[in-house]
């Protein structure tokens, strides 16, 4: 067992954990976070996706033990109901997802992934990899392709994402 | 209810919220990850334990002895069941491979022990100290080496598709061989894996002999029973609660061993158990879509009437288990008057075969649609006409019987309009970008409609809310939604007056989620539920019913008018019915069309396929909910494209297994290999189907898809392929060569 701090949807939370525990285990089993799903626990499907000092994370790929002092944003600090974050909200105009499972790993990754692009990080997409990114559906598709969704909600999501993309900040 | 006569005018046309593209009612708890699903019940049962389940390393013999020493002395386990601690359990109706209980073991990661313990990490560990001794023995795991022992098989996928083992209409061998037009050809299609993105999940908890298990599962009271008939006890012990299934596409129909395991751990531990099948287990011990075999063979007169038309498919699945319904469609789908399907099954030692989305029509379709394309190319003909030409207004079997509506042809005009079809080149291989070789492909898309009964609560408050229960399921379908847009429309009141609550097997039992019949008759059940509750609220006002009207939250009738929610009182008033069927089924043939277009660019160097454009044309019914119904079809439409290019658990034919079992060997599509999707829904409204008028839209977006795709390749290409996926490898060096 060890001790771990981490700073949760800005709140501090202190565990003592079994160092196997994953950083998404810790959130859903011993923070009750369910939010993030676990699609299957290997890195290959994004379901778990965080975001860990701003940067999107598989967190089934992580041990918690790892992120000592960690500032850690999950899908329940984006947004509740009620209180949408305008990429939650573009999800549901867009019904960008129909089981739902897959849904907070491609919200938090598209959060992230936007700013991806602001910072100017290139993709597998990006023609001229000096200049900055730009914000086409082909970088968008390729930015996400770490997030499985069976369901096939691909199409709506780009559209949400295009949408929240397209605002002015 | 019964519904035995066409639907004539009822408030559901009043279409002012059935109909209309709402959001999903379920969209902001989906999206704020505070829906909760199986395994995140925290709040149900206190001091849950976690299980954890082995799966046979064999895929055939017996586990001759099992040393769990090590494990129970491992940190934190609780408990440790084995398969060796019980004889096999009796199996679930629905079940064709054991799930259970003693040494037999008929495939590999057939479940053997489940070990429970305070953590997930030490129950994890503890598992893999488990020491097991196999005695091995020989399976089949060959499909194409044992066609040949195959043996005629009928089958009902349950599902709306299949076949008798072998139907003969007219004298086809004659006609076939007096056709001066003719194919025969020979096609596969892989095993496929569900691969729903919620591993299979549950939690149990006993309270003496009582057993409440919080699962994932589509349809609940199937899972009831067989939950109870599996451990032994009375139906009416058991409670399975599922609101929210994160995807299941057939994989989740049946009773599986997550609900087993948990609740055979939680009673050995004495305490609330929760477990899900890690990923790797979801292939190997749960179903699959069976491979498949299957032989096609058309002839035409030169002006591209079919006068003969064969259909044949082989597949495999344990001893007593079903063959895959691949030639049902092709009864119904094409005029010809001698005709001929046959459905062979051979015994393998894989995993269960079973349902999943579409049985039957999806790699029917996949394959007759290839063949309609071969056959049009051979008659010179375009293959959005070839098809037309042999358009049927009945069930080509049974000519008295007509389709209850068919516009199969519309479909496939509007569709060719749409997507720019006169564009194409008839020639293959000759329109070219730079690297990219680019074509068009047309398919048909055809699913059987089925009606089920289904029931439903309504219960009215006294501030005008209305709350549904019913036992139905949301998958992903948008039952939530399409079933309080029902209920506000029958009550007249807003959408957001109405509360729906699904999953849970004390509702009123339900259709439940499978075979694209969820929509149409969950929401059918809720409309007699609520004709039953305007009744009553009519007879509370003292109100004539025939001419109360219920907009507005207002009850109206002659010069009279009164708030809804006057009627409730201080109890509220509850009204419960079901809707059942009469023989409109038998009288039409009821069935949902599509035309499927897609657009293609395969990389002349290496044979990589890129699918550009993909259109759906489907005619389905009254769409209940445009915007929940086209996301089903776009879904589909995307499954569509990992059968046609990715998809197939690979058998390990000597060890009798698929190896590919995880999201990174079983390759799905992802957001980089999907266009922009287009849907169109035709006007169409079916008063033979039910009082909805609806039809089920869930699963026709695959079929057809995957040949839509071939046949854009061999477009684009030249190159034919007949075996599914269609990878790179199998036609790379028939590609024209590069300058
Ligand atoms: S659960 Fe982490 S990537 Fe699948
Ligand atoms: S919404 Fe079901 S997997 Fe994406």
């Amino acid at each position: 067992m060890s001790k771990v701090s981490l700073r949760v949807n800005g709140e501090v939370r202190n565990l003592e954990l079994d160092t196997r525990t994953t950083l998404l285990d810790a959130l859903r089993e011993h923070l009750q976070l369910t939010g993030s799903k676990k699609g299957c626990d290997h890195g290959q499907c994004g379901a778990c996706t965080v975001m860990v000092e701003g940067r999107r994370i598989y967190s089934c790929l992580t041990l918690a033990v790892m992120h000592e002092g960690d500032a850690v944003t999950t899908i329940e600090g984006l947004g509740q109901p009620g209180n949408l974050h305008p990429m939650q909200a573009a999800f549901v105009k867009h019904d960008g997802y129909q089981c739902g499972y897959c849904t907070p790993g491609q919200i938090c990754a598209s959060v992230a992934m936007l700013e991806e692009i602001k910072a100017g990080v290139p993709s597998h997409a990006t023609a001229d990899l000096t200049a900055p990114s730009q914000l086409t559906a082909e970088e968008i598709r390729e930015r996400m392709s770490g997030n499985i969704c069976r369901c096939g909600a691909y199409s709506n999501i780009v559209d949400a994402i295009t949408e929240v993309a397209g605002r002015p900040a | 209810m019964k519904f035995d006569t066409p639907a004539t005018n009822n408030p559901i046309d009043q279409l002012k919220i059935v109909g209309k593209p709402v959001d999903r009612i379920d969209g902001p708890r989906k999206t704020t990850g505070t829906a909760p699903y199986a395994y995140e019940r925290h709040d149900v049962a206190p001091n849950q334990a976690y299980g954890y389940v082995l799966g046979s390393g064999i895929a055939k013999g017996r586990v001759t002895a099992m040393d769990t020493a090590a494990a129970r002395a491992a940190p934190g386990v609780v408990a440790i069941v084995t398969t060796l601690d019980m004889p096999r359990l009796e199996k679930g109706a629905m079940n064709t491979a054991w799930l259970f209980g003693g040494p037999d073991i008929q495939h590999y990661h057939q479940v053997i022990a489940v070990v429970v313990a305070e953590t997930f990490e030490q129950a994890r560990d503890a598992t893999a100290m488990i020491r097991v001794s196999y005695a091995r023995e020989p399976g089949r795991f060959d499909l194409a080496a044992e066609a040949p022992n195959a043996q005629l098989a009928a089958a009902d996928s349950g599902e709306g598709s299949g076949a008798a083992h072998e139907e003969r209409t007219g004298d086809f061998e004659g006609a076939f061989a007096q056709a001066p037009v003719t194919l025969d050809a020979t096609y596969t299609t892989p095993d496929e894996s569900h691969a729903m993105m919620e591993p299979h999940s549950s939690i149990a908890a006993w309270e003496g002999d009582k057993l409440t298990v919080w699962t994932s599962n589509q349809m609940i009271a199937w899972g009831k029973r067989d939950l109870a008939k599996t451990l032994g006890i009375p139906a009416e012990n058991v409670r399975l609660d599922s609101p929210y299934v994160g995807g299941g596409f057939g994989g989740k129909l049946f009773l599986r061993a997550d609900a087993v395991l948990a609740a055979l751990g939680a009673r050995a531990a004495r305490r609330p158990v929760k477990l899900a099948l890690t990923r790797p287990l979801v292939a190997n011990n749960t179903t699959h879509r069976p491979a498949t075999i299957q032989r096609v063979r058309i002839g035409a007169e030169r002006d591209g009437r079919i006068t003969a038309i064969a259909h044949e498919s082989t597949s495999g699945d344990l001893p007593d288990g079903k063959p895959e319904t691949a030639v049902s469609q092709t009864k119904l789908l094409y005029a010809g008057a001698n005709r001929l399907t046959a459905m062979r099954l051979a015994v393998l030692d894989l995993p269960e075969g079973n349902a999943m989305r579409a049985p039957g029509e999806a790699p029917g379709l996949m394959v007759i649609e290839i063949a309609m394309d071969e056959m049009a190319e051979k008659l010179g003909m375009d293959p959005v006409e070839f098809r037309i030409v042999n358009d049927t207004q009945v069930d080509p079997e049974h000519p008295q019987r007509p389709f209850s509506q068919r516009q199969l042809i519309q479909c496939l005009r509007q569709g060719a309009e749409r997507f720019g079809w006169s564009r194409r080149n008839a020639t293959p291989g000759r329109r070219r970008e730079g690297n990219w070789l680019v074509g068009m492909g047309v398919a048909a898309g055809f699913r059987n409609n089925l009606v089920m009964k289904s029931g439903a609560r309504v219960r009215l408050d006294g501030s005008g809310g209305v709350t549904v229960e019913t036992d139905m399921t949301d998958i992903g379908t948008g039952s939530y939604t399409v079933i309080a847009q029902t209920a506000a429309e029958m009550m007249g009141v807003a959408l957001e007056k109405v509360t729906v609550r699904l999953g849970d097997s004390s509702f009123p039992v339900s259709a439940g989620s499978g075979g694209q019949w969820g929509g149409n008759s969950s929401t059918a059940g809720v409309y007699a539920a609520c004709v039953k509750l305007r009744e009553a609220v009519a007879q509370r006002l003292g109100f004539n019913s025939a001419e109360a009207e219920f907009t507005d939250g207002q009850v109206r009738a002659g010069n009279r008018s009164a708030p809804l929610g006057q009627a409730a009182g201080a109890d509220g008033l509850v009204a419960e019915d079901h809707i059942e069927y009469g023989d409109l089924g038998e009288r039409f043939q009821q069935s949902t069309f599509a035309g499927h277009f897609v657009e293609v660019a395969v990389d002349v160097a290496t044979g990589e396929t890129r699918v550009r454009r993909m259109l759906a044309v489907c005619a389905a019914g009254r769409i209940l909910n445009p915007k929940s119904a086209r996301s089903q079809v776009i879904g589909a439409m995307t499954m569509g494209v990992g059968a046609a290019l990715m998809e197939e658990l690979a058998v390990d034919k000597r060890h009798g297994f698929f190896v590919n079992h995880d999201l990174a060997g079983y390759e799905v599509p992802v957001h980089a290999d999907i266009p922009h999707q287009e849907v169109i829904f035709l006007d169409e409204v079916d008063p033979i189907s039910s009082p909805m008028k609806a039809k089920g839209v869930g699963e026709l977006g695959l079929c057809g898809v995957g040949a839509a795709i071939a046949n854009a390749m061999y477009n684009a290409t030249g190159v034919r392929l007949r075996d599914y996926p269609m990878t790179l490898d199998k036609m790379i060096d028939r590609l024209p060569e590069v300058a």
